[in-house]
């Protein structure tokens, strides 16, 4: 289980967080903001290379003492945070993966603005 | 006494705790230090913070590896007074510390061969060979440079002169200044005199620095190189090895060992002695050497340092085997001085000085590789004699000093070998609380040696592999729980160390990246400081009462610990269990003690700041400003508020532009406090109305109570205390606000709210974009409160571009200061938290505003009263503050359906600022109509009717007509259109295109006037005419009489075309359509009119104006005058014309012009006609032979006589013979000529 999740605009402030240890939150929240530098760093550097990019998963931003933190960015630049303990071996690259996938599709079902919310999705089986 | 006491004590406790808190920025006694320092760290530049702080001695110690090697020179008996002290340390005690007495010269002759990579310029150049000027040799071995003084060989222009220039304490740099390259380091003691160096600056003379020549006190004072066989000592090599099997070690490492293999004990001597070949007094001189030589050698018994001679000589030696003297002398002296001939040297005192000291030094490093192979050698044999029982930490100590040796030998790759296997035997070893201190120590220097090799060999990724390993074997070895915080200190170190280690290899090229820079390493030793406070927090929070013990558990005998890493009071004690748990409590507790006297906040700082330095560094802003945070949080315990705040304040609007609002409550919660400790009024009242705001995320208690205190500051009174200060710093802060409260003076803040998220929210909205002068301009002022509880404010003024405006814009209450409370939620000037307050505002705008744009410049709410204190909060513009474009942003992406509220209420977000309007004037009620016949024909004087009728009620003056071409169109337009009021005469070029301001009068109520303009344009097209009426009139506007200025304009587009078209064509006599004319012939020329306008035209007349070229047949008489052409018909002339014969003329031959004289058959009598020329085309005159002429009746009669001549004309110059023949048509029966020949002459004609 990730214990900290954050969604993050464009414009880098945050929409949403969440975070399992409840007292600690502004240590979580400290950490998802200073891991913002690596994922614009990504950014501009996507920008540079002016290559499409079609990989969303940002890889591991930066591993503290304690905990790893991970990014998502998606194609409207909307940012995913994700913290992790570091204690935690089961989760791997791929387990990380795909909680971003659902955390994403989770988060189109909120703010899909062709979506009445609650209703069904447009597309079935998507 | 105490204090000092305390101090001295320091040292040793820190060793062995492996850290030293001396190091922050405490200079240490030793005079030297800075310089040692300097030496210990080649390359390495501390960070500005920190300064050039000593470091801790195993870690000088770790980090320089050098051959140590000592020249000895020859005795000048006779010259100079001897040293006042020795430069060796006698006793343990003085290893660290080195006698402050008198120099001792020598340290200066090893220079010559410890500047290997500078010395030769400046040698070569001769150090004063000869040469009479004394260098600086004085200065260079004054007080405190003692053994250590010596000189560094600077590369100057002067040099050349001067020779060298002493300087003391650098030599330490030269000893390391690349401690990884070759012989670049050699030792640094100096026994007896070196008489060569000495008479190189001037031995002659008596003015020579006499200190520098002193009696050869050779080793019997120098123990420093014996084998020091003290109880403590294991059993060292020769005759102890067998005795290992008894032996039983008592720590893993001495704390002497490493100075003692980097400063004391040399890996070769050298002896300097003055002795030519032909030496007179041969025998003397052989044995004197020979006695200094064996003084060396019985100084290092035991030791397997090795000893050379170097013969000074004042002439250049011949070449080997021809001096037969030489050879024998050379083995006699080899003999008698027990040396190999290897290690015999002669140094000649010639010009090529430079390349004998590259060999000498070549010979010198090579001796000294030997005797470090040999103590490798030596450690590794004793190897077989331990067991595993018993042995342990010599397993560690063994391979420890293999790795060190090699280190010195500068075999770095079997160093790091040797140090890795030595890590790996620090971890077998079995650990228990009361050693793990020691294991841990040792762990760290290891790991220390073996990232710094690493990094030496550019493998990057191994040394933080290396590193992470050794912070995750130790995270968890943290031992007594009681001394917690020296566990927490050793992390921050191991931390910091290897933040430096990284940060010294980026200097020197490595490249790191965002994600892996020292400035982690830096954060995560800030971490654990601040770690360290928190444990040394609870555990040392002893009583006043509880006195430091003494004696001093923590000093030993000798002043230092024997081994790293023990504690003082059971030294040597291998057993787990604690014998004296009653003398544990006492050092336990002396520990804890001293940790409280820690300053711990400026450690935690200093490491903070050296992370946000490297952050900068590698573009990391966020983690800077979240560093800042800490850093100024930190400055907030330590008490320094000032800093606190200016750090704070800092980093705010970073988090604040972002939309960050936890943390940024976080920070404004610190700021409030340093504000209220301080009694910042000004700090504290923005805080406040920050954290009160939308953007604090605080509980509502939180607010409740800062809202309260916020109105006892605006009634001047103080505030109550902040939650969780420091209570001393509390009370301090109750007697500033006190002082603050009695004070008077200025009383009233202005804040900007521009730049940070008050409680208050301002919006303003004028009603429409545009209002007419004669209506008062309206706008509303929205105002909304966040915080807790009903707020009243005092005032609130609007201010304008205009200023004038701003006195009809002012809400004021006169109340009293205690108003703020009373009655909270009645009136107007009373903001509901939630509920929007809209405040309607009424003016009338100035007739010369008329035009102009009116803005809001600016709204000022007052909170308070100008009694007690007032904060004028202040808004730029039409409200809004650094929250409000994003809160739009947000709105405009929410999907949410706002819900209904009454019809008096409004949304806040769906309130949109305008903060500008424009007065425009007064709306008129006048009619202008035109009247006009469309098309305008070209060049017609074209007639617009303008009427203009009153419908105001009352007069209306000083109207004025402005009226033509509308400007903005083309400026061709603007030449071919003229424009004027009298019709009666053509308007040439000067009349303008626009008619401005003609006056026409006043007009009554109802009364309408009539005007005729006249327009002419030139060329087709379209045209926008403008009628543009303007006029007075006076009238009221709330109760205020105006004069108002009202215009009314028309536009019409109005199309000019051309009234006819003219087509021309030249025709022969016969009618028929000519391509070309003959000269001389007549022919004809045929205009055709046809009228395209839509109205009747009336042509006055037509003339034929001819080219002189053309002449005319018959009269020119204009055959359409006063013609009427309706839209369609069209009207012809035509004339006959003949055309000299003029040559060939290229182009044709210029006809003339046609003149039409026309006018609308509508117009009236008084327009003129207007007259279109026409160009008529050239036309192709062509010279022809023969001309001939039929002349037949126009017609005949059956059965009569046709007659029919024929003319026939030569036009050339010449005789033409001409054929005749005529053929009859069947209709007709002929007579006379059928055929004849003839001969005609020019222009005769037949």
């Amino acid at each position: 289980m990730a214990v900290c999740i954050e969604v993050i605009a464009k414009e880098n402030y945050p929409f949403y967080i969440r975070s399992t240890p409840t007292e600690n939150e502004l240590k979580f929240h400290c950490m998802v903001h200073t891991s913002l530098d690596v994922v614009d760093e990504k950014i501009s550097a996507m920008a540079k290379a002016l290559v499409d990019q079609r990989e969303l998963y940002q890889d591991l931003l930066y591993p503290t003492e304690d905990y790893k933190v991970y990014g998502y960015l998606t194609n409207s630049k909307v940012k995913f945070v994700m913290v992790v303990d570091s204690s935690n071996t089961a989760l791997r690259d791929n387990e990380i993966r795909s909680m971003f996938r659902k955390l994403h599709n989770s988060y189109m079902d909120v703010v899909q603005p062709l979506l009445q919310p609650g209703g069904l999705h447009p597309v079935q089986g998507l | 006494m105490r204090g000092e006491e305390r101090q001295r004590r320091t040292p040793a406790h820190s060793r062995a705790l492996g850290w030293d808190p001396g190091e922050l920025g405490a200079p240490r006694p030793a005079p030297r230090a800075q310089g040692t320092c300097r030496a210990a760290r080649p390359g390495t530049s501390l960070t500005g913070a920190r300064g050039c702080a000593p470091r801790p001695r195993w870690e000088r110690a770790l980090s320089r590896v050098a051959h140590l090697l000592v020249l000895v020179g020859t005795h000048r008996a006779g010259r100079g007074a001897p040293p006042e002290r020795t430069a060796f340390p006698t006793t343990k005690r003085q290893r660290g510390q080195r006698p402050t007495g008198r120099a001792s010269p020598f340290g200066a002759s090893v220079v010559a061969a410890a500047q290997s990579s500078h010395w030769q310029t400046p040698i070569a150049c001769a150090p004063g060979l000869g040469s009479a000027q004394p260098p600086a040799v004085g200065c260079g071995l004054g007080a405190g440079a003692a053994a250590g003084g010596a000189w560094e060989v600077q590369r100057l222009p002067d040099a050349r002169k001067s020779g060298v220039k002493f300087r003391d304490s650098h030599w330490c740099r030269a000893l390391s200044l690349r401690p990884r390259k070759c012989f670049l380091c050699w030792g640094r003691w100096v026994q007896g005199s070196l008489a060569c160096w000495s008479c190189l600056w001037g031995c002659s003379g008596g003015d020579g620095p006499r200190r520098s020549v002193t009696s050869p006190r050779l080793p019997s004072s120098c123990p420093g190189w014996r084998r020091q066989a003290s109880a403590a000592a294991g059993p060292g090599r020769g005759a102890w090895r067998t005795s290992y099997e008894w032996y039983i070690p008592k720590g893993i490492l001495k704390t002497g060992w490493m100075n003692k293999h980097l400063n004391l004990v040399p890996a070769l001597v050298v002896v300097f002695y003055e002795l030519d070949w032909d030496e007179p007094q041969w025998k003397e001189k052989q044995s004197e050497c020979a006695t200094r030589v064996e003084i060396v050698r019985q100084s290092l018994q035991g030791r397997n340092t090795k000893v050379a001679v170097v013969l000074i000589q004042k002439k250049t030696p011949l070449p080997p085997g021809e001096d037969v003297i030489a050879s024998e002398r050379a083995a006699a002296l080899c003999n008698a001085c027990e040396l190999s001939g290897k290690s015999l040297f002669v140094l000649p005192h010639t010009d090529h000085l430079v390349g004998y000291i590259i060999r000498l030094e070549n010979a010198f490093y090579e001796h000294a590789q030997t005797y470090y192979y040999t103590e490798i050698r030596r450690v590794k044999s004793h190897k077989e004699f331990l067991n595993k029982t018993t042995h342990q930490l010599l397993f560690v100590r063994h391979q420890f000093k293999i790795a060190f040796f090699s280190e010195l030998k500068q075999d770095t790759q079997n160093a790091l070998k040797n140090y890795r296997t030595a890590y790996n035997l620090v971890h077998e070893l079995r650990a228990h609380e009361t050693n793990i201190l020691e294991i841990k120590t040792m762990a760290g220097f290891i790991n220390y040696k073996i990232c710094r090799l690493c990094f030496q060999h550019n493998t990057p990724l191994d040394a933080i592999a290396q590193f992470r390993k050794h912070i995750d074997l130790c995270k968890k070895k943290i031992g007594s729980a009681e001394l917690s915080f020296e566990h927490a200190a050793w992390m921050s170190k191991q931390f910091q160390a290897f933040g430096d280690l990284f940060d010294e290899a980026i200097k020197l090229g490595l490249t790191a990246i965002q994600t892996q820079n020292p400035g982690f390493y830096y954060q995560q030793a800030a971490y654990y400081a601040q770690e360290r406070k928190q444990l040394a927090k609870s555990l040392c929070n002893h009583e006043a009462s509880v006195m430091y013990p003494n004696p001093d558990p923590l000093e030993t005998q000798t002043g230092v610990l024997d081994f790293y890493g023990q504690r003082s009071w059971r030294q040597g004690i291998l057993s787990f269990d604690l014998s004296d748990p009653e003398k544990e409590k006492v050092g336990v507790l002396a520990i804890q003690l001293k940790e409280r006297n820690v300053a711990h906040s400026e450690i935690i700082i200093t490491l903070l700041s050296n992370a946000v330095a490297q952050f900068k560094k590698y573009k990391c802003p966020r983690m800077k400003s979240h560093l800042m945070v800490q850093m100024g949080e930190e400055y907030y315990y330590a008490k320094d508020y000032t800093k606190a705040l200016k750090l704070l304040d800092y980093v705010m609007c970073d988090y604040r532009s972002e939309g960050w609002w936890t943390l940024l409550t976080s920070i404004l919660t610190t700021a409030l406090k340093c504000s209220y400790l301080m009694a910042q009024l000004k700090d504290y009242i923005t805080y406040s109305l920050e954290l009160l705001g939308r953007a604090s995320t605080l509980k509502d208690d939180q607010k409740s109570r800062i809202e309260k205190n916020l109105i006892n500051v605006l009634m001047n009174e103080s505030p109550d205390p902040e939650p969780d200060c420091d209570t001393f710093a509390g009370k301090t802060a109750q007697k500033l606000w006190a002082d603050r409260i009695s004070l008077a003076g200025s009383n009233v803040f202005t804040i900007g709210v521009q730049d940070f998220v008050p409680f208050v929210q301002c919006k303003a909205k004028f009603h429409a974009p545009s209002f007419h002068v004669d209506v008062p301009v309206e706008f509303d002022i929205y105002l909304k409160a966040d915080c807790p509880h009903p707020i009243r404010f005092s005032k609130l003024c609007v201010s304008f571009n205009n200023q004038e405006y701003n006195q009809f814009c002012v809400i004021e209450e006169a109340s009293k200061a205690n108003e703020v409370l009373e009655n909270p939620t009645q009136g107007k000037m009373c903001l509901v938290p939630g509920k929007t307050r809209k405040l309607l505002f009424k003016f009338v705008a100035k007739t010369e505003d008329v035009g102009k744009k009116i803005e809001i410049t600016s709204v000022d709410l007052a909170l308070g009263n100008e009694t007690g204190r007032c904060v004028v909060l202040n808004w730029q513009g039409g409200g809004g503050d650094a929250a409000s474009s994003q809160e739009a942003l947000q709105a405009a992406r929410s999907f949410k359906r706002r819900p209904k509220l009454p019809d008096n209420e409004v949304h806040w977000d769906s309130i949109i600022i305008q903060a500008s309007t424009m007065i425009i004037s007064r709306v008129p009620n006048i009619s202008v109509h035109l009247q006009h016949e469309p098309p305008a024909l070209t060049n017609e004087m074209y007639c617009l009717v303008v009427t203009v009728q009153s419908h105001e009620k009352t007069q209306i003056r000083d109207v004025k007509l402005t009226a033509g071409l509308k400007p903005g169109q083309d400026a061709n337009l603007t030449q071919k259109t003229h424009v004027t009021l009298h019709g009666t005469e053509l308007c040439d070029e000067s009349y303008p295109a626009l008619l401005t301001d003609i006056p026409v009068g006043d007009l009554h109520p109802g009364e309408q006037l009539e005007k005729m303009l006249y327009v002419r344009c030139g060329t087709v097209g379209s045209r926008m005419f403008l009628v543009y009426v303007s006029y007075l009139i006076n009238t009221t506007a709330e109760e205020k009489e105006i004069v108002c200025k009202c215009h009314k304009d028309e536009t019409v587009t109005i199309e000019t075309v051309f009234p006819f078209d003219v087509a021309v064509k030249f025709v022969s006599a016969k009618f028929e359509h000519l391509e070309r004319v003959y000269a001389d012939i007549p022919f004809l020329l045929m205009t055709d009119l046809l009228s395209a306008s839509p109205w009747a035209l009336t042509v006055v007349s037509s003339e034929l104006q001819l080219a002189p070229s053309m002449t005319t047949v018959d009269q020119l008489e204009s055959q359409v005058d006063n013609v009427v052409l309706q839209t369609g018909e069209s009207a012809s002339e035509c004339f006959c014309l003949r055309c000299p014969s003029l040559g060939n003329v290229e182009g044709g031959v210029a006809t003339g012009h046609y003149i039409i004289s026309w006018k609308r058959t509508s117009a009236m009598e008084n327009i003129p006609v207007i007259r279109t020329v026409i160009t008529l085309p050239h036309v192709i005159v062509e010279n022809i032979p023969l001309h001939v002429n039929a002349d037949l009746p126009s017609f005949g009669r059956v059965r009569e006589s046709l007659p029919v001549k024929y003319h026939l004309q030569n036009k050339t110059d010449f005789v033409q013979d001409v054929e005749i023949s005529v053929e009859p048509s069947d209709a007709f029966m002929f007579s006379g000529l059928k055929q004849s020949n003839q001969s005609w002459k020019s222009s005769s004609g037949f």
